[in-house]
């Protein structure tokens, strides 16, 4: 008996077989990375990252220390319109009080960073676990959340935002974390809904499939099946809301301390908080020929994160469910 | 179909309700009154502040101020009636002495017209803005879409991005910067608002993020229904190509397009406020930041509950415009 030679082809298919197995996570992330867009993104999104946490090493002053008879200084590659000398040493000129802008800009980072990601996190937890018990237990429970999520997405956001911070800013809570605590709060009164309506709808088509009757089967809890089997294969559309949504949060923060409504003024550098990129574009509105630096350094940071979230967000859509690819 | 368009007529009232009520609480539990907002500043002295508070009915119990402000209540002063929200009537102004909130808002100057009060100069504008977004937006998208992966789709596809996720606001910090502060083209600040040149940039900077929207909306729009059977059917039958992309293409892929008008609309009505700041337009929206900045209580409230309004009929017309025009849609009961 000749024992046959497998032929090349057939062990190239073996060797696929025993090659290990790449999970959906791997198969998502080698999509992501293929797409440049997205790359961009994330180095983007990792610079301001890198500079919030690391402001106080990579500023090149203090940011709130004021140089006298140093105000308005324009920037040494733009001279602009004044007649104010530019100094070398602040990159960005200074601000009225004759502040560093540069180092604002970098300070400015932290609360963006952190008004981004921190109440996405907490709307996550809160929207999925309540989408989570209004679509599985269902009936008048569901009834009731989903009326509330009706009254809640008629009220235009960035009103409630206004009024909320309006009101409540000198306030007890208003003065946490220089009113950031406050913030965080409103932003996640508003946003939990998308979320819970999302995730809503997701066990509504999940629990009817068959994995679920299995696990059910099996004598699985109710708990069990909902964060175990149910909550993972729902969490694409969640993190692509996410990618969507920090960069609205972002926004808010600035227009909300261009409004005059942000973040409380720090006056002691240990504080963590020092300034944010829309209370800098409050600051700098009224300098706009003088000092124009002071209004676009900020607005080129926005736009920048903002951007980058997009693309991020664009590329993890397509990265975590291929077949969405380019119908938007 | 009737009792479709009453339901959702009805539902307004509950939104309205709601958005009232948290506006009345969350307004009403700021520390201290509105005469003592800032302690540093204080106005007014005790007696003159306890006379204030009773003229306009602020020594009363909560339920009976949110009553007052929505159905109506007698002055306890002047013994008068004075009908409250469901009259129009949104109170008086605690800053501007002497004049109501939809005085300030709706009541053009003395021997001008409608156009020329607050509330007609923000119509008009994000009117415009609109107008630009449909007649920009749609032509760009339906020319990226039968232009797929090329350059142009590409350019297309990038400004589209960029204008949808970059906000309004720092648009015009870049287009001041450029077209006011260096190149001159534009004063920054405009005192004479009825020469039209000085309305270009609002309505552009305004306009840009729902034209970039309509723009990408009405491209994937296209791209849908360019790969259905019949257009397929159009094309085998020997229509001009012009024919297949207006008459076939165009009349169903404008459906989802119209979708978002209601909240494109919406989105103008409510981003105005900070663009109409930016180019001290003399709007509404302007009105609502200086009132803000004021620390106005029945000033924010009232403009709160028109933008709530406005935002809430938008909605609601085009879901009611969108059963007209699409006839696969049913509804339910």
């Amino acid at each position: 008996m000749s024992v046959q030679t497998a032929s090349p082809n057939k062990i190239a298919v073996i060797n696929d077989v025993f090659k290990p197995s790449r999970s959906l996570g791997q198969e998502a992330w080698s999509r992501l990375i293929r797409n440049k867009a997205s790359v961009a993104g994330m180095f983007i999104v990792g610079f301001f990252i890198f500079l919030a946490i690391f402001a106080p090493v990579i500023a090149p002053m203090d940011p709130l220390k004021l140089h006298s008879g140093k105000r308005f200084l324009p920037p040494p590659f733009d001279q602009g319109a004044t007649n104010i000398k530019a100094e070398p040493e602040f990159l960005l000129g200074t601000d009225s009080l004759g502040r560093d802008v540069l180092s604002r800009v970098i300070y400015g980072a932290r609360v963006s960073m952190v008004v981004g990601f921190l109440p996405t996190t907490i709307i996550l937890l809160m929207g999925s676990t309540i989408g989570m018990i209004s679509g599985y237990i269902g009936g008048k429970l569901d009834n009731l959340l989903m009326r509330l999520t009706d009254v809640i997405y008629a009220f235009p956001d960035l009103l409630f935002f206004i009024i909320v911070m309006v009101a409540l800013r000198d306030s007890f809570i208003g003065q946490f974390m220089n009113g950031l605590v406050l913030l965080f709060a409103a932003l996640a009164i508003v946003n939990w809904v998308g979320v819970a309506r999302l995730i809503r709808g997701q066990v509504l088509s999940l629990k009817q499939k068959e994995f679920v009757e299995a696990a059910r089967c099996i004598g699985a809890k109710d708990t069990r099946i909902m964060f175990r089997h149910i909550l993972p294969n729902s969490l694409s559309p969640l993190i692509v809301w996410a990618a969507f949504t920090i960069p609205g949060l972002i926004i808010t923060e600035a227009v909300l301390g261009y409004l005059g409504l942000g973040l409380r003024p720090a006056t002691d550098s240990g504080q963590f908080f020092v300034t944010s990129w829309g209370v800098l574009m409050l600051d700098g509105q009224t300098a706009i020929n003088s000092q124009p630096y002071l209004l676009l350094a900020p607005a080129i940071c926005v736009a920048l994160v903002v951007l980058a979230f997009t693309f991020l967000g664009d590329g993890l859509r397509d990265a975590l469910d291929p077949r969405m690819r380019g119908t938007q | 179909m009737v009792t479709y368009l009453i339901r959702r007529l009805f539902w307004l009232i509950p939104v309205l309700i709601t958005v009232s009520a948290v506006t009345f609480i969350v307004m009403r539990s700021a520390p201290g009154g509105p005469w003592d907002t800032d302690p540093e500043r204080r106005q007014v002295d005790a007696a003159t502040e306890k006379s204030l508070s009773a003229y306009y009915g602020l020594d009363k119990p909560m339920w009976r101020q949110f009553y007052a402000y929505i159905i109506g209540d007698t002055n306890s002063q002047t013994k008068e009636y004075v009908c409250g929200l469901i009259c129009g009537n949104l109170g008086p102004s605690y800053r501007q002495r002497g004049r109501t909130v939809q005085d300030i808002l709706f009541s053009p100057p003395e021997d001008k017209t409608f156009w020329q009060s607050r509330f007609g100069y923000s119509l008009r504008l994000g009117g415009m803005a609109l107008l630009m977004a449909i007649m920009v937006g749609i032509p760009i998208g339906i020319i990226a879409a039968l232009k797929q992966n090329t350059i142009v789709d590409y350019v297309a596809l990038f400004f589209a991005t960029s204008g949808i996720s970059v906000p309004s606001f720092v648009l015009a910090i870049f287009l001041i910067f450029i077209f006011a502060s260096r190149l001159h083209l534009v004063d920054i600040v405009v005192d004479d608002w009825t020469q039209i040149k000085y309305w270009f940039m609002p309505m552009a900077v305004l306009g840009f993020g729902t034209l970039a929207y309509t723009a990408r909306l009405t491209r994937s729009a296209m791209l849908e229904v360019m790969r259905q059977d019949y257009v397929r059917t159009a094309r085998a039958k020997g229509l001009a190509e012009r024919a297949v992309v207006f008459i076939h293409m165009l009349k169903n892929a404008l459906i989802p397009v119209i979708t978002i008008l209601g909240p494109a609309l919406a989105g103008l009505v409510t981003g105005s406020f900070i663009i109409e700041t930016m180019f001290s337009f003399p709007g509404m929206g302007r009105a609502y930041v200086q009132s803000i900045f004021q620390r106005d209580y029945s000033m924010i409230m009232g403009t709160t509950l028109i933008y709530a309004l406005l935002v809430a009929v938008a909605n609601l017309s085009v879901d009611i415009i969108y059963v007209f025009l699409d006839p696969r849609i049913r509804l339910e009961d």
